[in-house]
């Protein structure tokens, strides 16, 4: 088992002729993702590489192909729209790659989601996949191993860095989150980590949080009481000077809140294994399954 | 995006939202005509630089007569003006905003921020008027007053009375109070702010309700929607480093240490941070590549970390996923031809082809170190340094 995706994940992606999610789809299609559909308004009725049909709406996609999830390569301005419309169409999970989405959109779109239940991840995320089974997003899949850690994380290539950790140790993946670097995301840390406390095939948790916000403090409330799976931690950011925004959107320490040190603290304080170096998450995991 | 006050009170004004008649100055003289033209028995002078605390530095005084006002404004202009948010050093006054002085009965903090932990807009409001809201939250919580605004709803009505009534207003007081908050609320989420602070917001001896200070920062993301805010930025106020990577959009952010470090992805960029502090070095800088890494952004990378005097070595960390490592290679070694390093120089490549990238840095005949993980690469540039 897995989290979120599968071998019966249908995708469509939103955004498959433009530049992004043309490489991607291509990447993931290569992987063994079962790419089913693309949205592109104004050129339904084609095809994309000649197999993967595409349609003018979200609804269309879903009623003729039996698409359960959608990827999201649509430029910021229009990304909400397009999150929206998946939601509407009933599709289950929604994962949004876009990077730059407006934060007022976002307000929006957290509410139509929870008013619908529906489960994203993201915006400004490298995506989620399940090694061998399924993968949606723009990481490289042949770092990862088919295994039984989840990985969360708020980054990109710092995931990476882990999964590859991970790998180089003979220690697979069951899925691997990437949540998003913005304020606002569909999916935080508690929800992904109760996603992987309720999956049997998962036995432990990689958790790669940073400078601000609080989402990484709410999600050690969560693991000191609820979760019952070894947790390895960290967070990138110790040296990040308050105030400034560290590239992602959502990385910035404010009137003294969000700093790494005040979340290591309470991810210490939940029992999880905190790692200071972002070198020893592999073998930190290594030893936490020992 | 941080704006000046007198800039967030231009916009805030034309949202309906109350403020003092007042206009920005640029010499003495012109401050001295704009204070003539309010006519009011009393000025205030205000430095616009866009760190807080400015008065407590000097950066706010009380003129009565236009004559010293423009005495005031004088002296402000082209001072270093230090408070606890611009550092030792101080920022450049480059420009006052002269106000008419008000009949001040009691001030009062009002803020709106996004509360990431429900996505929601949350209204802030406190009796503590001039006093930092984080100072409030810390030693007296239950003096801040929250409303948490539900989008599909926006402010409700019942929700800016909750507000007014909780500041113990009542009269002109709470009605002009209430018109202040839908106004703030709507200047807000029009403008894509991120951040609007009021404080503080003053009642007057007459019950009118206005923003004698304003804070205002705006979403980068919505720019594309507010092409007209662009010419608000004022580069005077940024670290001229950083404003040249932005040209070449790079995300760069100076620190104060000597280990130059140049990564794709900005969480591995703030890990690289960490690893050469946890290493014994000092990171000199935060930036983040992006996805490309090619021969035209090392090169520009190159350009700015070097243009910082303080660097004596420069890490570069790639995880080539999508991008292959030989390519990624290739524009180091071609940018590090272009551009003259004279200091060590550690290479760290892994992912996608990594093998071949090490070859070919190895045989490149560049003096470069080449690292082969994150720890190793920490240690080697450190090293470097000695």
């Amino acid at each position: 088992m897995s989290v979120l995706v599968d071998k019966n994940t249908r995708l469509l992606v939103q955004g498959i002729t433009g530049g992004e999610g043309t490489f991607h789809t291509r990447q993931m299609i290569e992987y063994g993702t079962n790419v089913v559909a693309g949205v592109v308004p104004g050129k339904g009725g084609q095809k994309f590489d000649d197999s993967v049909p595409i349609f003018n709406t979200v609804d269309d996609a879903v009623r003729e192909t039996g698409a359960n999830a959608a990827a999201i390569f649509v430029p910021p301005p229009f990304a909400a729209d397009a999150i929206m419309e998946s939601a509407d169409a009933g599709v289950a999970v929604i994962v949004t790659i876009t990077e730059g989405v407006p934060t007022m959109d976002m307000v929006t779109v957290k509410a139509f989601l929870d008013a619908r239940g529906t489960q994203m991840v993201g915006p400004n995320c490298p995506g989620v996949i399940s090694p061998g089974r399924c993968k949606i997003g723009i990481m490289p899949g042949f770092i990862h191993q088919e295994g039984r850690v989840g990985v969360i994380s708020r980054s990109g290539t710092l995931t990476y860095e882990a999964v590859k950790q991970l790998s180089d140790l003979g220690i697979g993946q069951s899925t691997c989150i990437g949540i998003g670097g913005d304020p606002i995301i569909g999916t935080n840390f508690t929800s992904a980590l109760k996603l992987f406390n309720a999956d049997p095939e998962t036995d432990a948790v990689v958790m790669i949080g940073e400078i601000g916000g609080t989402a990484e403090q709410e999600a050690a409330a969560y693991i000191k009481n609820e979760f019952n799976k070894p947790v390895v931690a960290f967070i990138a950011g110790q040296t990040a000077p308050p105030g400034r925004r560290m590239g992602h959107a959502g990385a910035i320490i404010s009137g003294g809140e969000g700093t790494a040190a005040e979340k290591m603290q309470a991810l210490r304080e939940a029992g999880a294994h905190v790692c200071e170096s972002p070198a020893t998450l592999g073998i930190t995991m290594q030893k936490a399954l020992a | 995006m941080k704006i000046h006050e007198f800039q967030a009170k231009e916009i805030l004004r034309k949202y309906g939202v109350a403020v003092p008649e007042g206009k920005v100055a640029t010499s003495a003289a012109e401050a001295e005509e704009v204070a003539k033209s309010l006519g009011t028995p009393v000025v205030v002078v205000k430095a616009q630089i866009h760190a807080g605390g400015r008065g407590k530095g000097g950066g706010v005084k009380i003129a009565k007569s236009p004559k010293e006002a423009g005495e005031l404004a004088g002296k402000m202009l082209g001072m270093q003006l230090v408070t606890h948010q611009t550092g030792p050093e101080g920022k450049e006054v480059h420009r006052v905003l002269v106000e008419q002085g008000l009949d001040i009965a009691h001030e009062y903090y009002i803020g709106i921020v996004l509360d990431r932990s429900n996505g929601k807009l949350v209204f802030m409001a406190s009796t503590e008027g001039g006093v930092e809201i984080e100072k409030v939250a810390a030693e007296t919580p239950d003096k801040i007053l929250k409303e948490w605004v539900d989008p599909v709803a926006g402010l409700r009505p019942a929700q800016a009375r909750k507000l007014a009534f909780g500041l113990g207003l009542s009269g002109d007081a709470f009605k002009n109070a209430t018109k202040f908050l839908h106004s703030l609320y709507n200047a807000y989420v029009k403008t894509d702010a991120s951040l609007a602070e009021i404080n503080p917001l003053v009642v007057t001896k007459s019950g009118d309700v206005l923003a004698l200070d304003a804070k205002m920062n705006f979403d980068d993301n919505a720019m594309f929607r507010h092409k007209d805010y662009a010419e608000l930025r004022d580069l005077d106020e940024e670290e001229p480093l950083e404003v040249e990577a932005s040209k070449f959009n790079l995300n760069y952010i100076k620190l104060d240490g000597n280990v130059g470090c140049m990564v794709n992805g900005a969480g591995l960029a703030m890990a690289t941070m960490d690893i050469i502090k946890l290493a014994g070095g000092e990171p000199a800088n935060f930036l983040d590549v992006g996805g490309g890494a090619n021969v035209e952004t090392v090169e520009n990378g190159f350009r700015i970390i070097l243009s910082d005097k303080h660097v004596k070595a420069v890490l570069i960390n790639i995880f080539g996923g999508i991008v292959r490592c030989d390519r990624v290679a290739n524009g180091v070694i071609q940018a590090a031809k272009n551009v003259k390093i004279d200091v060590p120089l550690v290479v760290r490549l892994e992912g996608t082809n990594a093998d071949e990238a090490r070859e070919l840095l190895q045989k490149s005949g560049l003096e470069l170190k080449v690292a082969s993980s994150l720890e190793d690469a920490a240690s080697k540039v450190v090293a470097a340094l000695a």
